[in-house]
């Protein structure tokens, strides 16, 4: 066990685990931030992405001891009041259906958008196509992106 | 944080904000239960178990709380419910809240969301409730003003008489209400009247999901709670001996218990049972029959040859049909098994004590998991309590109680409160798959290309009835034989999503696909033609209103042009299923011989439509279900263990693969009928057709990327 001291959501929070620990794990059973999801748990899926120094990473294969001073977000921290333009996106579009890939995929859309603010439909796909979302929302998710791109 | 779970019925009068007096009317969300409604006071509430499964509230400031017994599993009734109840109620819609109720009544043994039934089920009901708790409130006005009924209007949680001006919303008027008697019967509104029903309203929960917040199985944690993963047997064998020396050295891992075939690491977090799991020396011995892919090929032949069929429909004399036919056609279809594979792996939190257990978790069936509770530990159903989390998604595995009952076995083990958590492996290789099925269809076509005799013979794996005998085309054709053989098999099968017409709509749209072309007539023509004969003269009982399918068949021609673009090679295909009925053209264009996907265009008639936005949501979504397996999923078995471990190669459909998708939805004038299945049925069949059509390859087995026919074809998919 070692101690890591983590800088998440803007604030500092120390953790005592195995090194090799993802961070998925140490978000969800050690910090209670669960609005990161599990669902492969390597890396295909896209479910548990979280931005770590503002890109969306898997955060299922990053382990603990890699993670360092970098700063974390996870949709919890997306936003104080949960109206980060993609969230308000996501709700007029109103894109989910059983909505447990959806954090993750609002995730992966934030760090895009703040990479690359007005992008074609062809760049939405491209970045969009790392998440998995098995109730087929893919069309809604495309929709959501790009009113997200037009509010910024 | 607290995940939200389902709702006592204590907390449910605290959220009502009725504990300080309120109206509550009971009643039960299913028409199979009694249609009793009632006015309650508090104490009946908690007291009533056993007469009411829901209840409708408004409390003093107006506020209007359903409490649901129906789980959530994206299918999206937690908000297409209410909008029934305040339809007849004229509530003000932003003033309707929904709470899950808890498993905590006899009267919830019909509580599963699965088969589309939902709200088939419990739409008169909900519609009744609304009216009823409207009717109280206006009588309650009638008193409190002295005004005749008639002229009272109520309209957005307002009531209101115009010769007076007076007005007031709904709250004012409970404590009235509240003293009078739920009439027996109400008057319903005429449907053209509706100002909610039929308006795109949004999913109550989203806020919640999109900031994260704990709702889900998975995301249910209890201070003091163990977590366990277990270790199951491959199918076809037993457990023999386990090392678990290497398992329990695993920092974190607290216990190491076993149960039947089954071996469960147990400790204080997740990511420790992981890698233990992996340290587990376990040893297998052979229980019955350990099967492979190739077992299961050789036997669809065998059977398909010479097994025993039951014979499951029989019109006219096929024999002589065949015998003095014009023309045969014959094509065997095939498909494998699949996992549900929910973005949220199974999971379940139990807590044994004594002869008490708390189980908490994403149930389709809360009644099936307390009585397999019970049984396993022979004690009183009562003694279960079941809280029902959000799931993220079932597709019909959430039906079976197989990992509550090993959450259960986990914490009578160890004797404390835990939660089990299936990683994506044990998901994938944990069984209860939709069955792998194959098919033999023959057609026999007189001089005129009219089909004359028609004969199915499927043979599945633990598939049950691997037919649907009085589907379209029976009733349509003289001469019918529909058998379907069982093999029973060592692998786990359950209901998924469409169970059967999943893939037997493929099989059957594509078939006839095949007929239509060695008749020489064109595929909508010729499907018209056969329903145009079923409708006539329809041969034997059929299950399907043909008008309606001839209505979902013609509107879709017209909507996807069909055969009038020439550069279009289409595909159709049409199919009834869970009372609805769909049907679909799939578009595609070859420019320089490269075939490119372009657009599906469905047309569906599940009768009134009371959510736009949900009934796109279920219809596009069961479209890209039905592709995505189609074209791409694939689970195969070596030694009773699937090779298809984890989505790196069991393939799910992307983003990027999905082509546009066209809804549109027909005004039957029929009450709403099932959603979250119908629209996925015709979709594979829909793509085979116009792969076909655009390149002479017949696809006859799924997934399609792993056929030979289409192996050089290289399927462009593009977005609108
Ligand atoms: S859980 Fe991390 S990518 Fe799937
Ligand atoms: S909304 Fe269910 S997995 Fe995406």
């Amino acid at each position: 066990m070692s101690k890591f001291t983590l800088k998440i959501n803007g604030a500092t929070q120390s953790v005592d685990v195995e090194d090799d620990t993802p961070l998925l794990w140490v978000l969800r059973d050690h910090l209670n931030l669960v609005g990161t999801k599990f669902s492969c748990g390597i890396a295909q899926c896209g479910a548990c992405t979280v931005h770590v120094n503002g890109t969306a990473t898997f955060s299922c294969v990053t382990p603990i001891s890699s993670v360092g001073n970098a700063e974390v977000t996870t949709i919890e921290g997306l936003s104080k009041e949960g109206d980060h333009p993609v969230q308000k996106a996501w709700e007029e579009v109103d894109v989910a259906q059983c909505g447990y890939c959806q954090s993750g995929q609002i995730m992966t859309a934030a760090a895009f958008l703040e990479q690359n603010p007005s992008p074609t439909l062809e760049e939405i796909d491209n970045a969009m196509n790392r998440n998995i979302c098995r109730c087929g929302t893919y069309h809604k998710i495309r929709e959501a992106v790009a009113v997200a791109a037009k509010s910024n | 944080m607290k995940t939200q779970t389902g709702t006592s019925r204590r907390d449910f009068l605290k959220i009502a904000g009725t504990t300080a007096g309120g109206l509550v009317i009971g009643f039960n969300w299913f028409s199979c239960d009694s249609p009793k409604m009632e006015v309650l006071s508090i104490e009946q509430v908690l007291a009533q178990a056993k007469s009411f499964n829901s209840f409708l509230s408004i409390s003093p400031t107006g506020d209007v709380v359903i409490y649901s017994p129906n789980p959530e599993l994206g299918q999206n009734i937690k908000t297409s419910f209410p909008m029934v109840v305040a339809e007849e109620l004229e509530a003000d819609w932003e003033k309707v809240r929904v709470v899950q109720a808890n498993l905590d009544s006899a009267k919830y043994e019909r509580q599963l969301t699965g088969g589309s039934g939902a709200m088939p089920h419990s739409w008169e009901r909900l519609r009744k409730a609304g009216a009823t708790a409207k009717f109280l409130l206006v009588a309650a006005a009638v008193q409190t003003w002295k005004v005749p009924a008639t002229e009272i209007s109520v309209s957005k949680g307002m009531i209101s008489h115009e010769g007076s001006g007076k007005k007031g919303h709904f709250g004012e008027f409970v404590a009235v209400a509240t003293t009078l008697k739920a009439p027996e019967e109400v008057t319903l509104k005429d449907k053209k009247d509706f100002t909610i029903i039929g308006t795109p309203v949004k999913n109550v929960d989203a806020k919640d999901m999109y900031t994260g917040k704990p709702m889900y199985g998975l995301d249910f944690q209890r201070e003091g709670m163990y977590y366990a993963m277990i270790q199951r047997a491959p199918f076809g064998m037993k457990l023999g001996s386990v090392d678990d020396s290497a398992a329990r050295s695993v920092a974190g891992v607290t216990n190491v218990v076993t149960f039947g075939s089954s071996v469960a690491v147990v400790g204080t977090s997740t990511w420790p049972l992981m890698k233990a799991k992996k340290l587990l020396k376990v040893n297998y011995e052979p229980d019955g029959v350990v099967e492979s892919t190739t077992d299961h090929d050789r036997l669809f032949t065998e059977l398909m040859a010479k097994g025993k069929a039951e014979v499951k429909r029989k019109d006219g004399d096929v024999a002589a049909a065949f015998k003095s036919a014009a023309k045969i056609v014959t094509a065997e279809y095939q498909c494998p098994f699949l996992a549900h594979s929910p973005m949220e792996p199974e999971n379940f939190f139990a807590h044994v004590q004594g002869d008490k257990v708390e189980l908490v978790g994403p149930t389709q069936t809360p009644d099936r998991a307390r009585q397999e509770t019970a049984k396993l530990l022979g004690i009183p159903p009562e003694n279960v309590s079941v809280a029902i989390t959000r799931l993220g998604g079932g597709f019909g595995r959430r039906l079976r109680a197989d990992y509550v009952v090993e959450a259960v076995e986990v914490s009578r083990a160890i004797q404390a409160p835990v939660k089990v958590t299936w990683s994506r492996e044990d998901e994938l290789t944990g069984g209860a798959y939709r069955p792998a099925v194959r098919y033999r269809f023959e057609a026999a076509l007189d001089a005129t290309g009219t089909l004359v005799g028609y004969k199915l013979r499927g043979v599945g794996m633990n598939a049950g009835n691997t037919t649907r005998e009085s589907n379209f085309p029976s009733g349509a054709v003289d001469h019918v034989l529909i058998e379907s053989i069982e093999y029973s098999s060592s692998i786990t099968t359950n209901a998924w999503r469409a169970p059967i017409t999943n893939f037997l709509a493929y099989a059957e749209q594509s078939f006839l696909d095949e007929v239509a072309l060695a008749a020489g007539k064109d595929p909508v023509a010729f499907r018209l033609e056969l329903l145009q004969r079923a409708k006539s003269n329809p041969v034997g009982e059929i299950g399907y209103d043909v008008d309606r399918m001839i209505g979902v068949v013609k509107t879709a021609a017209e909507k996807s042009n069909w055969g009038k673009n020439p550069s279009l090679k289409q595909g159709f295909s049409v199919y009834f299923s869970h009372k609805s009925y769909v049907a679909q053209v799939a578009d595609i264009e070859v420019q320089g011989g490269v075939p490119t996907l372009k657009k599906i265009t469905a047309v569906t008639d599940c009768g009134l439509v009371v959510n736009p936005t949900g009934a796109n949501h279920q219809v596009r979504g069961g479209i890209v279900d039905g592709m995505g397996h189609a074209m791409y999923t694939n689970l195969t078995f070596e030694a009773g263990v699937p090779k298809q471990r984890n989505f790196d190669t069991y393939r799910l459909i992307r983003l990027k693969e999905v082509p546009e998708i066209e809804t549109h939805f027909v005004d039957s004038g029929f009450d709403p009928t099932g959603l979250g299945e119908p629209a996925l049925p015709p979709t594979g069949g829909a793509i085979a057709n116009a792969i076909f059509a655009a390149t002479g390859r017949r696809l006859r087995s799924q997934p399609f990327i792993e056929q030979k026919e289409f192996s050089d074809i290289q399927l462009q998919i593009k977005r609108a």
